[in-house]
């Protein structure tokens, strides 16, 4: 199951068309195969074929609408909200093809936390917004959960801000502490997969700031998949970085490497350009 | 020019309608509690509440009478409030709005919605009183309300569930939460403002009503001893004093503006605990 892989690997080539230049060291946690997704008639993505390592930060960039938000939801099942969507191929999660239909869902969605664009606490206070859901996986005794609160607090850095309010409404937080607040719902839960879509978009450049530094601090403890416009960003913050475009009418996989060469040898015309037309 | 004119006209003759509009009805509403307080404020005083009535009502109190009705909105509640939460909870969050299933239950709701009342009286007395041997008594007449105030109930919830931002079930979802906690600890907390609204509405209706609880609680007047008794409801009382009683009009309004004032109280705490609540949780 946790078999290290070769380090050049055919999907990856298949995308490239070339070998990597730099082979990848780290294990595969999460392998997307002809992942194909349609809403009803309309697909929003056609055969995708990617591989996100361990404990690294996979970006994904490209233009509005090409499916970026419906594949990082593919990769925690929340598809499953929507009745008309449905997604083809295979996705390996350490191992397991997580689009089988009898997958324990709620046990994925734990080990694979997704972040929203918009912050979207729970209408209750700071606390109950972090013990919700862990009383709901299992952890009861109050002291632990109140240790717990405080730990992750302070990992995404809010900690000092919300020390004295935890039982005030999660609603009355400002934009930028309600994200880091999900980020921190997210993370008492110890996922494996951390998949953020576009966390900062909604933040004032400071907020958005301390944000991404909350990410680039927590590289080593979890796999993070971040969507981003933030071309800048990506190229801060990750270790790989994938492009996808829209493609007769349906978003595809466009260029997939470690971020130093997508952003300074790129091997497609479409993303040089893309680079080029977010620079300038 | 004389367009302008025509049209500041049009808008002075509209503000002038529905402001008169507005006035008439607040007279209306000023006029019906005055009178009821001028015709009642003197007969009402601390033994009024606390006696049996004597002389068929001209004297006396309305002791007896307030347990009764409390009772019969008690059951009413008892028997109205999960089940209704429970339909509507299904109705939200398990049907699709434009399915069949939906549609049909809503359609037969907002139908039964409309029946009027003496239909229920009607319906109370053939199948709580007879077909299950309940008799004239508290618990028929609390049942036959319940039966009533259903949809109300029930569309109120709903629609409270329904206008819930979907952030809040995606959020629980990408958390691993189960429907029923998402259900139970996410959203009917966070609906909790509209439940009041529609509890506070079925109270009222139900007890305002008389006409279905003359053929369900009888109109007895003593203390009830259980719920098997027959018991006579405060809008019976009312009526009764002003139609068959000579001489009881002054207990009437005094009943009345107890009615009146205790339907208040009911609905101004309801609303501070539902604003509460709502601050508690949720800032707007
Ligand atoms: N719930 C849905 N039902 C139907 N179609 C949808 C749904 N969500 C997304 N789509 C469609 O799928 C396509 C991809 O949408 P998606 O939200 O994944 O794009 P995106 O890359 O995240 O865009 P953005 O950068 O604007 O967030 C779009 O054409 C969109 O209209
Ligand atoms: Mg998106």
């Amino acid at each position: 199951m946790s078999a290290l892989h070769e380090p050049v690997m055919t999907p990856i080539t298949s995308v490239n068309g070339d070998d990597l230049p730099t082979p990848l060291r780290r294990r595969l946690l999460i392998e997307a195969n002809c992942v194909t997704l349609c809403y009803g008639q309309h697909t929003a993505f056609r055969d995708i074929t990617l591989p996100i390592e361990e404990n690294s930060i996979t970006a994904l960039v490209g233009p509005s609408g090409c499916g970026k938000s419906s594949f990082l939801s593919c990769l925690n099942r929340l598809t499953d909200l929507y009745k008309q969507c449905k997604v083809t191929g295979s996705i390996l999660f350490d191992g397991d093809d997580i689009l089988r239909p009898n997958v324990d869902v709620l046990n994925l969605r734990r080990r694979v936390g997704l972040i929203f664009q918009k912050p979207n606490p729970l209408p209750l206070s700071i606390r109950e917004n972090l013990t919700l859901p862990l009383r709901e996986h299992g952890h009861g005794n109050t002291a632990e959960l109140n240790r717990k609160v405080e730990s992750v607090l302070v990992d995404v850095g809010l900690w000092d801000e919300v020390r004295d309010r935890l039982d005030s409404p999660a609603l009355a937080l400002s934009g930028g502490q309600q994200q880091r607040l999900c980020i921190a719902r997210a993370i008492a839960l110890e996922p494996d997969v951390l998949l953020l879509d576009e966390p900062c978009s909604a933040l004032d450049p400071i907020s958005s700031g301390v944000v991404e530094d909350r990410i680039a601090s927590l590289r080593d403890r979890y796999t993070i998949v971040i969507v981003t416009h933030n071309l800048a960003q990506a190229r801060r913050i990750a270790d790989t970085t994938a492009l996808l475009w829209v493609r007769d009418g349906a978003g595809h996989l466009v260029e997939y490497a470690p971020t130093r060469e997508f952003f300074e040898s790129p091997q497609q015309e479409i993303t040089a350009a893309y680079i080029q037309g977010a620079r300038g | 020019m004389a367009k302008g004119r025509w049209n500041r006209w049009r808008d002075a003759i509209v503000a002038v309608t529905t402001w008169t509009a507005a006035i008439l009805v607040a007279v209306v509403f000023v006029w019906l509690l005055a009178d009821i307080v001028i015709g009642g404020i003197a007969k009402l005083s601390w033994t009024f509440l606390t006696e049996a009535p004597r002389d068929a009502g001209r004297a006396g109190g309305i002791a007896p009478i307030l347990v009764s009705t409390a009772l019969i909105l008690a059951v009413c509640m008892v028997a109205s409030v999960p089940l209704s939460l429970a339909t509507a909870i299904l109705l939200a969050e398990f049907t699709p709005a434009d399915g069949i299933f939906g549609r049909v239950v809503r359609r037969s709701l907002d139908v039964l919605a409309g029946v009027p009342s003496i239909v229920f009286g009607l319906f109370g007395y053939a199948f709580f009183c007879n077909t299950l041997g309940l008799g004239f008594s508290i618990l028929s007449g609390g049942l036959t309300l319940a039966c009533m105030v259903l949809p109300l109930l029930i569309r109120t919830t709903e629609e409270g569930m329904r206008s819930l931002s979907d952030d809040y079930r995606r959020a629980a979802a990408a958390l691993g939460m189960t429907r029923t906690t998402t259900i139970f600890k996410v959203l009917l907390p966070a609906a909790l403002p509209s439940l009041i609204v529609g509890l506070i509405l079925s109270i009222g209706r139900a007890s305002a009503e008389t006409a279905a609880l003359i053929f369900t609680s009888g109109y007895v007047d003593r203390m009830p001893s259980s719920l098997w008794d027959s018991g006579r409801a405060i809008t019976v009382h009312i009526l009764d004093l002003a139609i068959n009683v000579p001489g009881g009009t002054e207990n009437a309004y005094a009943t009345a503006l107890v009615l009146v004032m205790a339907l208040l109280i009911i609905n101004s705490v309801a609303s501070w605990l539902g604003q509460r609540w709502l601050r508690r949780s949720i800032v707007r």
